[in-house]
């Protein structure tokens, strides 16, 4: 128990002792904090608690109903319990999700806790005291409290135990719109530290120590940013945090937003006092409304707690943080586009230099960072910069978020040291692929990135490594692909992706990638009524394609421009093969590409129910009711229309 | 209200609003509206004394502005990556054919409006597409074709009475 109070404690030492009671009184009722600090982290609540994990994905598996159903059951049987709606704790597979809490006895979490499953499960804990086997997850450690019998501990689970959590230690824990549980954890301990303890510099120097880099895909190191802010003169300088998660397939700042709001804001006020900005702005995307609710929340409390606004307790330091909701343009993930974006402007990149740290948002020096980045400060202040640098690989320092998704078993967010292998991540914490199919690629760093084959899966994830195969960083994203996934498709489909999104000030990308799309579209394409100029321009496509991506490449502006073409250049250099076979044989080995298809009957599966030949849009399939029927090749356009109507699957396809 | 004194009472919230509020007004007018029309449009390049020229430049560059009116159910699919490997290309596919309209489009009776996002961000649960602001996860063409099929039934018994 003392040792937790000292997580408070911890970083208000060298503070003058006046703010230090102010803080405290605010916070915790008086100086005297330590009963009120423990009940707040729920150590040994007098009431049972349940929890539900209410994030926007927890929401889309069913929670609102688990909620219902939690609330109900509460009120039918009278019970002494409080129920606690928290952010997601990262394990998509198993939602919704369900904990509770008995006086005196550790939390146990539940999986797959939906509305029809809550009463049961409640029941198993409240009336049997024996949580049901077939829904438990696990149980949590508290010294001091009692465990369940034959329940296994939630840090042992597979998907949780090899990973490392900084900054989403507390999400899915915690109660987000409450400041005080965020402080009785140690919350703004790390920002009263530094505007009390530190100078700007020594803030930067400290960052620049623990060698911290982006997190949103660049990898620039975060303290040298600083510094480069820092060192510019100007009246008024601003700090913005980028929450403006474009990258499909990356959804771990909608995560932290949501789960831990105040994380996030301690972060960018540390950024704030270490440049001198008295502005900072968060770009967040309008498709995170519960994210975004938060956030305003979290705002406004930190706000009635005296840790922003003016002379920040006693400092002299002031703070105003504005949320700006971005409007859909993936192009703005781009610290340039971004900025003109905040302006009322198109989204587009402007040229650098100058460097936003030098001349920025209205012409002032700027940083930005992404959510994550800013997550980690306050622990890389709490810890020390060498504990935290004594984490991950030589240029890499800290822990990596991913967002695990696909085909995959256990899906949801991965919170790792940097170091880890791909295999690890993928089969250890993600348990393998869906139902018993080969693995073929991971999928790494959104549209920007690459694919990963099996034969690199020994690869560590670092900044630098991941480059050496023609991957990147990214902001996260981690999409596994199994032996069904066609590598054309997906570079089909990050090119679309790309073509609308490029924001149309370079030729090469604007026009570029639309090319490259036509020619990825024309190799997928079937053969049938095919002219002969097709087939030339088909070819003279296929021959062009890698320097075009080159073209691309080396004349376009800003890093989407730049990157444009990886998709397509990744899944050449490791799937060739299936290139080949769609461009000569004329066939998509993993059968993905439905067009590409050939579609049978099989007449001894066919009763002849005529369902497919009233199905098909050409009236391509032909035979007598009761009788097998046959598709004519030559009118088929393999739509699939027949395969999907067929109750006997009698429909191949090759 | 009438759409006028919508964008009105949207534009009362910004006086001496310069050009950086822009894409906020914008966002109202739409939260108001339902979509930008023409009309706002021009009123809110009056109010911030900019060409209406650039308003239409902003408004048409970012994904989020529509144009046109959505319907009373809004569907969203989601084609993020990790949906596409798990098939919402499928998904999409059928939502068009069971509405009869095409992404980005409002059908007839004003019922349904289909639109096709980036990333909704619970990729962990692909494929997932939202039904004015509630979300359905883990979505197969069947299932969404059971979705539509029971609002348009309690729609009918709701005309019927």
């Amino acid at each position: 128990m003392a040792q937790n109070n000292g997580v408070v404690e911890q970083n208000l030492a060298g503070i003058p002792a006046s703010a230090r009671k102010a803080f405290l009184t605010r916070a915790f009722g008086s100086e005297d904090f330590a009963a009120k600090a423990a009940s707040l982290r729920r150590e040994n609540p007098s009431r049972a608690i349940i929890y539900v994990g209410a994030g926007t994905c927890g929401l889309a598996a069913g929670a609102a109903k688990t909620l219902e159903a939690a609330r109900k059951y509460i009120k039918d049987n009278g019970l002494e319990a409080d129920l606690l709606e928290v952010g997601c704790i990262g394990y998509c597979a198993a939602e919704p999700l369900l904990d509770v809490q008995l006086p005196g006895q550790v939390r146990v979490s539940f999986q797959r806790a939906t509305g029809d499953a809550a009463p049961a499960i409640l029941d198993s804990v409240f009336r049997d005291k024996a949580p049901l086997k077939e829904y438990v997850l696990g149980q949590f450690e508290e010294p001091g409290l009692k465990k369940w019998a034959k329940v296994p501990l939630f840090s042992e689970h597979p998907f949780f135990s090899k990973q490392l959590r900084f900054v989403l230690k507390h999400v899915g824990i915690i109660d987000p719109l409450s400041i005080q549980e965020h402080m009785a954890r140690g919350g703004y301990g790390a920002f009263l530290k530094v505007i009390h303890t530190m100078t700007p510099a020594q803030t930067c120097d400290a960052l620049e120590a623990s060698g911290l880099r982006g997190r949103g895909g660049g990898g620039f190191p975060t303290g040298k940013k600083w510094k480069i802010a820092l060192a510019s003169d100007a009246d008024q300088k601003y700090i913005v945090c980028n929450a403006d998660e474009g990258d499909p397939g990356a959804f771990m700042d909608r995560s932290v937003v949501e789960g831990d709001p105040h994380r996030v804001l301690e972060g960018i006020a540390i950024g704030a006092y270490a440049i001198h900005a008295s502005k900072a702005y968060v770009y967040i995307r309008a498709e995170y409304p519960l994210a975004i609710k938060n956030l305003k929340a979290a705002i406004s409390e930190a706000k009635a707690y005296g840790l922003l606004g003016e002379n920040i307790y006693g400092s002299g330091f002031d703070l105003d943080v504005i949320i700006k909701t971005g409007a859909g343009a993936f192009v703005c993930g781009e610290e340039t586009a971004l900025m003109n974006s905040i302006e009322g402007r198109r989204g587009m990149p402007r040229p650098r230099p100058p460097y936003p740290a030098v001349r920025g948002l209205f012409g002032k020096p700027t940083v930005i960072n992404n959510v994550e980045t800013f997550a980690n400060v306050p622990e890389i202040i709490t810890r020390g910069p060498a504990a935290f640098a004594a984490i991950g690989t030589k240029n890499s320092k800290g822990t990596k978020v991913f967002a695990l998704s696909g085909k995959v078993n256990r899906t949801g967010l991965v919170e790792i040291p940097m170091g880890t292998t791909l295999k690890e991540i993928v089969f250890d914490i993600g348990g393998g692929i869906e139902n018993g199919l080969a693995f073929k690629a991971v999928q790494i760093g959104g549209p920007s990135g690459g694919c990963i084959p099996g034969s690199h899966m020994d690869i560590q994830v670092d900044y630098e490594s991941l480059k050496t195969v023609g991957a990147m960083m990214g902001s996260g994203g981690l999409v596994v692909m199994d032996e069904d996934t066609c590598m054309v498709d997906v570079a089909k489909f990050f090119m679309d992706f790309i073509k609308k999104e490029s924001c149309g000030k370079c030729i090469p990308c604007r026009e570029g990638t639309l090319r490259m799309l036509e020619i990825l579209k024309a190799i997928t394409r079937h053969r049938r009524g095919e002219k002969e100029a097709d087939t030339l321009a088909r070819f003279s496509g296929i021959i062009n394609l890698e320097n075009l991506s080159q073209v691309i490449r080396e004349t376009s502006l800003c890093g989407l421009g730049q990157s444009a073409p990886n998709p397509v250049l990744s899944t050449l250099r490791w799937f060739r093969d299936e290139y080949e076979a769609h461009i000569f044989e004329r066939k998509c080995p993993a059968g993905a590409c439905t067009e590409m298809l050939e579609f049978s009957i099989d007449g001894d599966k066919c009763k002849g129910c005529t369902l497919c030949a009233r199905a098909c849009p050409t009236q391509a399939i032909v035979g007598k009711p009761r009788l097998p029927h046959y598709i004519v090749s030559e009118k088929c356009i393999s739509c699939g229309s027949c395969r999907t109507v067929c109750k006997f699957k009698a429909v191949n396809a090759a | 209200m009438s759409a006028q004194s919508r964008v009105d009472k949207v534009l009362e919230n910004y006086s001496f609003a310069k050009r950086d509020k822009l894409i906020p007004i914008l966002q109202d007018v739409q939260g108001a509206d339902g979509y930008i029309s023409k009309h706002a449009a021009l009123k809110v390049a009056r109010h911030l004394n900019i060409p209406a020229s650039k308003v239409y430049g902003v408004a048409t560059f970012y994904n989020q502005f529509r144009f046109k009116p959505v319907g009373k159910y809004h569907v969203m699919i989601c084609r993020g990556t990790a949906c596409h490997v798990k098939g919402s290309a499928a998904v999409l596919k059928m939502a068009e054919e069971v509405l009869g309209i095409k992404a980005g489009d409002t059908s007839r009776d004003g019922l349904f409006s289909i639109e096709v996002v980036a990333c909704i961000g619970a990729c962990g649960l692909a494929p997932v597409i939202s039904i004015n602001g509630e979300f359905h996860a883990k979505i197969t063409p069947d299932k969404l074709r059971n979705l539509v099929n029971d609002i348009k039934n309690t729609e009918k018994a709701n005309g019927s009475k």
